[in-house]
C-alpha cells in the first residue's frame, strides 16, 4: 500500500463519521423547522376539534391562503424575487392587491348581512336555543374595520421598507425586518378574517348537526376556498416564487471541524423556529392563563354548562377559529420564507401539507394543545429522518402508518386522555 | 340475527312455490338482473350509442362511459357510507388498485398470447367495432381481468376494513384517508416503468411482472377495450346488488349500523363484521369501475389522478344524491359527469333541451310538492337565473366549467345546511310512485286494504 493510498483511507475514515454526524443535525434542524410549523396548523385542528368535536378539513386552506396573502403583500410592500427580478419577470400586480382587499373585505361583510337579514331568520329552527340573538350591525362593523385594518398594515409594511430600504437586496435593514413582520401581521389578521367569516357563514347553521353534516361542510369549504384562490381575480393557477423577506445568511455553523462541512444554521430557520415558539407561548399562556382561555376551556369541556355559567359560546367559537386561523397564516408564511417556490392553492401538495398536520395533531392527542405542539414536532421529525434515512420516495407513507398505528393502539394520541362511550 | 333470517327463509317458502317448479322460479328471480343487465348493456352499444354519437361525436364517445363508470363509484360508495353510514374517504385507492390490477392482467397477457398489446376485441369492446365476433380471446380477457381487478381491491377492502372499521367517524375518515395516500405512494414509488419489448416480457417471471406498472409516469399503452357494453354491464349489476342489499333482511343490518350503532349490537348484530362486509363490497365494485376507467379511452392511467381528490368527487356524488340513496348517488353522479361537458357551451334557455328541463320540472314540481306556488317560482327564478349568468359569461368570455369546482363546493354547503340529507335523502325514485301490491303478504294482509282481501287458507 502506498503511502497516498493510505492517507486517503485515513482521510475517510475521519471523514465518513463527521459526515454521519453532519447528517444526523441537518436532518435535526430541517425536522425541527418543519415539525414546528406542523405544530403551528395542528393547533387550529386541535383548538376547533377540541369545541366542536370535527375536523375542520378547511383549515389546511387558510394555511394555503396565509402562504398567498404573505407572497401578495410581501409584493405590495415592495419585495421582489431577486432570481424572477434578474430575469425580468414580473410578479403579481402590486397595487390591485389591496383593491382586492378592500372589495373582498365588502363582500365577505355583504354575505354575512345578507346571511343575518335574510337567511337565517328564515332557517327552520333556531340555530341555538339558549343563545342570545345575534345582531348584525356590530358584526358587519367589526368585519368592515378588519378589513381596513389589514389594507393598513399592507400600506405601513411598504412605507416602512420605502424609508429604509436594505443597502443591497442580500443585506437586512430595520426596513426589511419590520416590513417582515408587519407582513406576518397583515397575514394573520387577514386569514383571521376568513376564519370568522368561515365559522360564521358555514358552520354556525350546523351547530346541533350531525357530526358527519359538519364533516362534508367542512370538506365543501375547503374545496371554496381552494378553487376560490385559483380563480383569475385572487391568485391565479399558476405556482409562483415568494420573495425572502429573509437575507439567506449563514448565522454560524455547528459540528464544522478542521475541513469537514458542519452544518450552517441559516437566518430563515431560527427565524422561524423562534417565531413559531413565540406563538406557541403566546397560545399557551392565552389558553391557560387568561379570562378567554378559561372561556375556551370551559366551552371544551361542556358548550351546554358554559352557556349556563353565562359564557358568550359564539364568541368562544368565533374567538377559537380566528386564533387557528392567525396561526395557520403565520405558519404559511414562515413555509413560505423557508420554502420560497408556492403552488397554487389547489394543489394537491398543500392538501396533503395539512393533512400531516392533522396526523400531527391526533398523534398528540386531539384537542389537547401541548400535544398538538409535540406531535408537530414528532411528525416533523419522522418525516425527515425517514427521508434521509430509509427511503425519500416513501416521505408519506410514514406519516401516515405512524396515524395508523396510534390510531389502533392508542386512539386517544399521546398526551389525550381516553374518553369512555355513553350511551 | 339468528331471528331476522329465520323470518326471512320462512318468508321465502311461503312465496315461493315448491317442488321442480320453485327451483325453476328461484333461478329465474336470481338471474334476472344478469339478464336484464346485458340486456340494457346490448340495448345501450347497439341501439342507443349509433344514435347518440351521430347527434354529436364526444357525447357519443366519452361521457356515456364516464356516467356509467361514475355510478358504480357512488353507488358502490353508498353501500359504505349511505348504507352503513361509516365515512371512508378513500374510495379512490380501491378504484386505483382494480385500475392497476386490470391493466397489468390485460397488458402482459397480452404481450405473452400476441406479442403486443393492440386491440383484440371483438364487436362488444372499444368505441369504434367494425363488426368481428361476439366474444374473441381479448373480450375474455378484459372481462377476467376486470373480474380479477375487481377481486384484488375486495381483497385490499378486507385488508384495511378489518382493523380501521373499529374506529369511528372522523377517526374512520383520517385512517382511510391515509391508506388511500399510502396506496397511491405505494404505487408510484415501488414500480418502475412498463416493459414494451415482447422478448423481455416472455423472460420475465411472472411474480415479476407487478413491479412494472408504469411508477411515477402512469401506465401507457392499454388497449381502450372499455365500451358503453361493458360499463353498463357493470353499472346496472351494482345497482341491483345495492337494491337487493338495501331491501333484503340482511342488508337492514347494514342501515341498522348507520341508525344507531349501540342499538344494532345489542339486537345481536355483529357491527365490526358487517361494516367489513360492507366495506370489501364497496371495494369491489370500485376496483371493477377503476379496472374500466383503465381502458377508457383518453384516459392516461396514473396513481396520482386517483388521489383523496378522486375520493372527494365520489364523495360529492353520494352526499349530493342522499346518503343511503342509492337512485339518488346514481342520478348526482350522472348529473356532475355530464355538468363539466354542459358548462363548456350551455345551451340557451329556450332551447328545445332547456325548454324541456324547465316544463318537466314544473310539472313535477307542481304534481308531488306541498307547497306549489312557491315551488313553481323557485324553478322559473333558477330558469331566469342560469339565462343570466350564461350571458354574462359569454359577453365575459369566461368558460363556467372553469368554475364547476366553486359551484360543486357551494352546492356542498347549501346542501348541509338546508337540506342535509341531500337530493333525495335515504329514498328511492321508485317508492316516489305507491304501487299497491299485487298479492298481499299474508303476515299484512289485514293492514293493505287497496289491494283487496286475499282469501286466507
Amino acid at each position: 500500500m502506498t503511502d497516498s493510498a493510505a492517507l486517503a483511507v485515513e482521510a475517510l475514515a475521519v471523514t465518513i463519521p463527521t459526515l454521519v454526524l453532519d447528517k444526523f443535525l441537518q436532518t435535526l434542524m430541517d425536522g425541527i423547522t418543519v415539525g414546528s410549523l406542523y405544530a403551528l396548523i395542528a393547533l387550529g385542528y386541535t383548538m376547533v376539534y377540541g369545541i366542536l368535536k370535527f375536523i375542520n378539513f378547511a383549515h389546511s386552506d387558510v394555511f394555503v391562503l396565509g402562504a398567498w396573502v404573505s407572497f401578495s403583500a410581501a409584493a405590495v410592500a415592495g419585495f421582489i424575487d431577486q432570481d424572477l427580478a434578474a430575469e425580468g419577470v414580473q410578479t403579481a400586480p402590486v397595487a390591485g392587491w389591496v383593491i382586492k382587499t378592500l372589495l373582498g373585505v365588502t363582500v365577505a361583510a355583504g354575505l354575512v348581512g345578507i346571511y343575518e337579514h335574510l337567511v337565517r331568520p328564515r332557517l327552520p329552527k333556531p340555530v341555538c336555543d339558549y343563545c342570545p340573538p345575534v345582531r348584525s350591525a356590530p358584526t358587519l362593523a367589526l368585519v368592515a374595520v378588519w378589513g381596513f385594518v389589514a389594507v393598513g398594515l399592507a400600506y405601513a409594511a411598504r412605507w416602512v421598507l420605502a424609508i429604509s430600504p436594505p443597502a443591497e437586496p442580500s443585506r437586512a435593514s430595520f426596513g426589511t425586518l419590520t416590513s417582515g413582520g408587519l407582513i406576518l401581521l397583515l397575514a394573520m389578521v387577514t386569514c383571521g378574517l376568513v376564519g370568522f367569516c368561515v365559522e360564521r357563514l358555514a358552520y354556525k347553521p350546523l351547530r346541533n348537526a350531525p357530526r358527519l353534516n359538519v364533516l362534508i361542510t367542512a370538506i365543501g369549504v375547503s374545496l371554496f376556498l381552494q378553487n376560490l384562490g385559483q380563480t383569475k381575480w385572487m391568485f391565479g393557477t399558476r405556482p409562483d416564487r415568494m420573495a425572502t423577506l429573509v437575507p439567506d445568511k449563514t448565522l454560524f455553523t455547528i459540528a464544522g471541524g478542521e475541513g469537514q462541512m458542519g452544518v450552517p444554521i441559516r437566518l430563515v430557520d431560527v427565524l422561524v423556529i423562534g417565531t413559531a415558539i413565540v406563538l406557541m407561548v403566546g397560545l399557551d399562556r392565552l389558553v391557560f392563563h387568561t379570562r378567554i382561555g378559561r372561556a375556551m376551556r370551559a366551552v371544551s369541556f361542556s358548550e351546554r354548562n358554559a352557556a349556563l355559567m353565562g359564557i358568550d359560546v359564539n364568541k368562544v367559537i368565533s374567538f377559537t377559529f380566528v386564533l387557528g386561523a392567525a396561526l395557520a397564516a403565520a405558519a404559511g408564511f414562515l413555509m413560505g420564507q423557508k420554502y420560497p417556490g408556492l403552488n397554487q392553492t389547489a394543489a394537491a401538495g398543500w392538501v396533503l401539507l395539512g393533512l400531516k398536520a392533522f396526523v400531527a395533531a391526533v398523534i398528540g392527542g386531539i384537542g389537547n394543545i401541548r400535544g398538538a405542539m409535540l406531535g408537530g414536532l414528532l411528525i416533523g421529525l419522522l418525516e425527515f429522518f425517514g427521508t434521509a434515512y430509509i427511503s425519500p420516495e416513501l416521505r408519506d407513507v410514514y406519516v401516515f402508518s405512524i396515524l395508523i398505528l396510534v390510531l389502533l393502539f392508542k386512539p386517544s394520541g399521546l398526551l389525550g386522555k381516553a374518553v369512555t362511550e355513553k350511551v | 340475527m339468528a331471528d331476522t333470517r329465520h323470518n326471512l327463509a320462512l318468508r321465502g317458502r311461503e312465496l315461493t312455490p315448491g317442488g321442480v317448479h320453485g327451483a325453476l322460479m328461484g333461478a329465474v328471480r336470481a338471474l334476472a338482473p344478469l339478464a336484464a343487465a346485458i340486456g340494457i348493456a346490448l340495448l345501450l352499444h347497439f341501439v342507443i350509442r349509433p344514435w347518440v354519437s351521430g347527434y354529436n361525436e364526444f357525447w357519443g364517445s366519452r361521457v356515456p362511459l364516464d356516467v356509467g363508470i361514475n355510478v358504480i363509484l357512488a353507488v358502490s360508495l353508498t353501500m359504505v357510507n349511505g348504507f352503513t353510514g361509516q365515512f371512508s374517504l378513500g374510495h379512490a385507492a380501491f378504484m386505483a388498485v382494480g385500475a392497476y390490477s386490470a391493466a397489468g392482467a390485460v397488458y402482459y397477457t397480452s404481450y405473452r398470447l400476441w406479442g403486443d398489446a393492440a386491440m383484440y376485441g371483438g364487436v362488444l369492446s372499444g368505441l369504434s367495432p367494425e363488426g368481428g365476433p361476439l366474444m374473441t380471446g381479448a373480450d375474455l380477457l378484459f372481462l377476467g381481468s376486470v373480474l380479477l381487478g375487481g377481486l384484488i381491491a375486495a381483497f385490499c377492502g378486507y385488508l384495511v376494513g378489518l382493523p380501521s372499521l373499529r374506529l369511528r367517524g372522523d377517526y374512520l375518515a383520517i385512517v382511510t384517508l391515509g391508506f388511500g395516500e399510502i396506496v397511491r405512494v405505494l404505487i408510484t414509488s415501488q414500480t418502475t416503468d412498463t416493459l414494451y419489448d415482447a422478448e423481455e416480457i416472455a423472460q420475465t417471471p411472472l411474480w415479476e411482472l407487478p413491479r412494472y406498472l408504469g411508477g411515477p409516469v402512469g401506465f401507457t399503452g392499454l388497449p381502450f377495450y372499455t365500451s358503453l357494453f361493458w360499463v353498463w354491464l357493470f353499472a346496472v349489476l351494482t345497482l341491483v346488488v345495492a337494491y337487493r342489499l338495501k331491501e333484503s333482511t340482511y342488508g337492514r343490518a347494514f342501515l341498522s349500523i348507520r341508525e344507531d350503532e349501540i342499538a344494532a349490537e345489542a339486537m345481536g348484530i355483529k357491527t365490526t363484521r358487517y361494516k367489513v362486509r360492507a366495506f370489501v363490497l364497496a371495494a369491489f365494485f370500485a376496483g371493477v369501475a377503476g379496472a374500466l376507467y383503465a381502458h377508457t379511452i383518453g384516459v392516461q392511467l396514473s396513481a396520482n389522478e386517483l388521489g383523496f381528490m378522486k375520493s372527494f368527487d365520489i364523495i360529492i356524488m353520494v352526499v349530493l344524491g342522499g346518503m343511503g340513496s342509492i337512485s339518488g348517488a346514481a342520478i348526482a353522479a350522472a348529473i356532475l359527469s355530464v355538468l363539466p361537458e354542459f358548462l363548456r357551451s350551455p345551451p340557451g334557455i329556450f332551447s328545445p333541451v332547456m325548454m324541456g328541463l324547465v316544463i318537466a320540472s314544473l310539472a313535477l314540481v307542481l304534481l308531488f310538492t306541498k307547497r306549489r306556488v312557491r315551488s313553481a317560482v323557485i324553478v322559473l327564478a333558477s330558469a331566469a337565473a342560469y339565462e343570466g349568468v350564461r350571458r354574462w359569461a359569454e359577453s365575459q368570455g369566461i368558460n363556467l366549467a372553469d368554475y364547476r369546482m366553486i359551484l360543486y363546493a357551494l352546492a356542498l354547503i347549501l346542501m348541509m345546511i338546508l337540506r342535509p340529507q341531500g337530493l333525495f335523502g335515504v329514498r328511492e325514485i321508485w317508492n316516489a310512485w305507491h304501487v299497491p301490491p299485487l298479492r298481499p303478504r299474508k303476515d299484512e294482509g289485514g293492514k293493505s286494504g287497496t289491494a283487496g282481501k286475499a282469501p286466507t287458507p
